[in-house]
């Protein structure tokens, strides 16, 4: 080690195979193929590898997580190496045995996502009938296994105005927390901005529906809100700062600065099946190349922001601009900013096109 | 509806069952760490919850620490009250 800290957290994701298809997935365009996903020996070694660099988290995510039969060994694994884990799930394949396994072998936190407050229009967004109704019940399943629940909530211009519908069911269900998530749009997501962006009148709403529950449910409800970019003046710090905290593993071993970080063509990105994490953390080109700070052009370089936001995010950048280096496009700062509000002004105030849903061979 | 947990002195406090409190050997630091949240507390905080054992009080803690600080009671109980509850309202202690 050359000072470098270790990251916290792992994202590990198992599969890119889902039985829903949300229209904003954060995986790639290009789906991975089950045949090519790391085996259950190759995640073991990458799970204590982890743990022996510092790791302190795992998040078992996907596509969905469960649809590996092997998940519980895993899970046992990482609890084994200390890591504390956490399993990102739609849920709609889980049943009561299963959780109550992956609790016995050291599970200690579920993230559910629901689409909408409702089923006609959950199943509609997920793509999945009957996926809504299958989620309620998971949410009881989840808590009478004595685990914590996260409901995970991505919003956008099709559910934004329930939200606190939304909130209400969190409470219902005995959440601890909620993660409301506006879309980032880049990927599927980028696919059917104009079927997702909302408009600054419904984001308004929704910050002040924030506001107010966070204020009345004070000690029943924790809530996150990592608010939406395109209208905002200054960018998110993405990850935290690129190669700072985190990194993603894709299902065939690739390791990733963060989850949509595939979406940057011009980058290459090492495999765990050739080298080890901690040479990947330390000396991969990928993540060295916008760790810190001097790789910033201007007007990243000397903003005093510098080390608060980290230049936003790179796969948005490159996404709007084509160029990976630029400032992210949602930062008033850049050349760019006009240009994406005024599209996001456009494309949320006309009818929405349908969804392009996310499925192997559909971009 | 779930209620919100207010701490008083007779509250006894404790980590949720699913919040650990630990040391990271590698950065050589106490860490709370909790589902989606990682914090390190600072020293006042780390000498609260190292005495958070799900079986003293408020009260007593409170006590232990006016004793090994040589502090005023009435500013420590204020203090260790203020501390405590916004880690429940965080969701990371219970009583």
């Amino acid at each position: 080690m050359t000072g470098l800290a270790a990251p916290f957290a792992m994202l590990a994701e198992l599969t890119h195979r889902c039985p829903l298809q949300c229209p904003y997935c954060s995986n790639p365009l290009e789906l991975e193929r089950a045949s090519n996903e790391l085996t259950t020996e190759e995640w073991g070694r990458v799970i204590d590898e982890a743990a022996e660099m510092g790791m302190l988290q795992i998040h078992f995510s996907g596509g969905e997580p469960t649809v590996r039969r092997d998940l519980a060994v895993l899970v046992k694994r990482a609890s084994e190496a200390g890591l504390y884990s956490n399993l990102i799930t739609s849920g709609v394949l889980l049943d009561a045995a299963r959780l109550k396994a992956l609790a016995d072998v050291g599970l200690e936190h579920v993230q559910l996502s629901f689409q909408d407050s409702e089923a006609q229009s959950g199943d509609r967004i997920g793509g999945l009938q009957g996926g809504h109704e299958k989620k309620v019940g998971v949410a009881r399943l989840v808590r009478a296994a004595g685990l914590p629940l996260t409901l995970n909530l991505v919003v956008h211009r099709q559910n934004l105005d329930h939200l606190d519908d939304l909130l209400a069911m969190a409470v219902e269900m005995d959440a601890q927390r909620v993660e409301i998530a506006h879309v980032q749009y880049y990927g599927w997501a980028l696919k059917n901005r104009r079927a997702l962006m909302p408009t600054r009148a419904q984001l308004e709403r929704a910050t002040a529906t924030v506001e107010a529950a966070r204020e009345r449910l004070k000690g029943v409800l924790v809530i996150d809100y990592v608010v939406p970019d395109y209208y905002a003046r200054r960018p998110k710090a993405c990850m935290g700062g690129w190669a700072r905290q985190f990194l993603n593993i894709s299902p065939s071993g690739r390791v990733l600065p963060c989850h949509a970080a595939e979406s940057i063509t011009s980058l290459t990105f090492d495999t765990v099946r050739e080298r080890s994490l901690q040479d990947i953390w330390a000396n991969s080109d990928a993540f060295n190349k916008f760790r810190g700070t001097d790789w910033m052009p201007e007007p990243c370089r000397s903003c005093n922001r510098r080390e608060i936001d980290w230049g936003g995010c790179r796969c948005q950048a490159f996404a709007l601009t084509g160029e990976v280096a630029a400032t992210d496009p949602a930062c008033a700062l850049s050349p760019h900013h006009e240009e994406l509000v005024r599209v996001a002004e456009a494309e949320s105030s006309v009818a929405p096109p349908a969804f392009v849903y996310r499925r192997i061979g559909a971009a | 509806m779930k209620e919100r947990v207010v701490i008083a002195e007779t509250s006894v406090p404790r980590l949720v069952p699913h919040a650990r409190l630990r040391f990271d050997k590698q950065r050589d630091q106490w860490i709370v760490l909790a589902p989606e949240r990682l914090f390190v507390p600072d020293p006042i905080a780390l000498e609260i919850l190292q005495r958070c054992d799900g079986v003293a009080t408020v009260a007593t803690i409170v006590d232990g620490l006016a004793e090994k600080f040589n502090a005023p009671r009435e500013v420590i109980l204020g203090d260790v009250i203020a501390l405590l509850q916004d880690l429940t309202d965080k969701g990371v202690m219970t009583e």
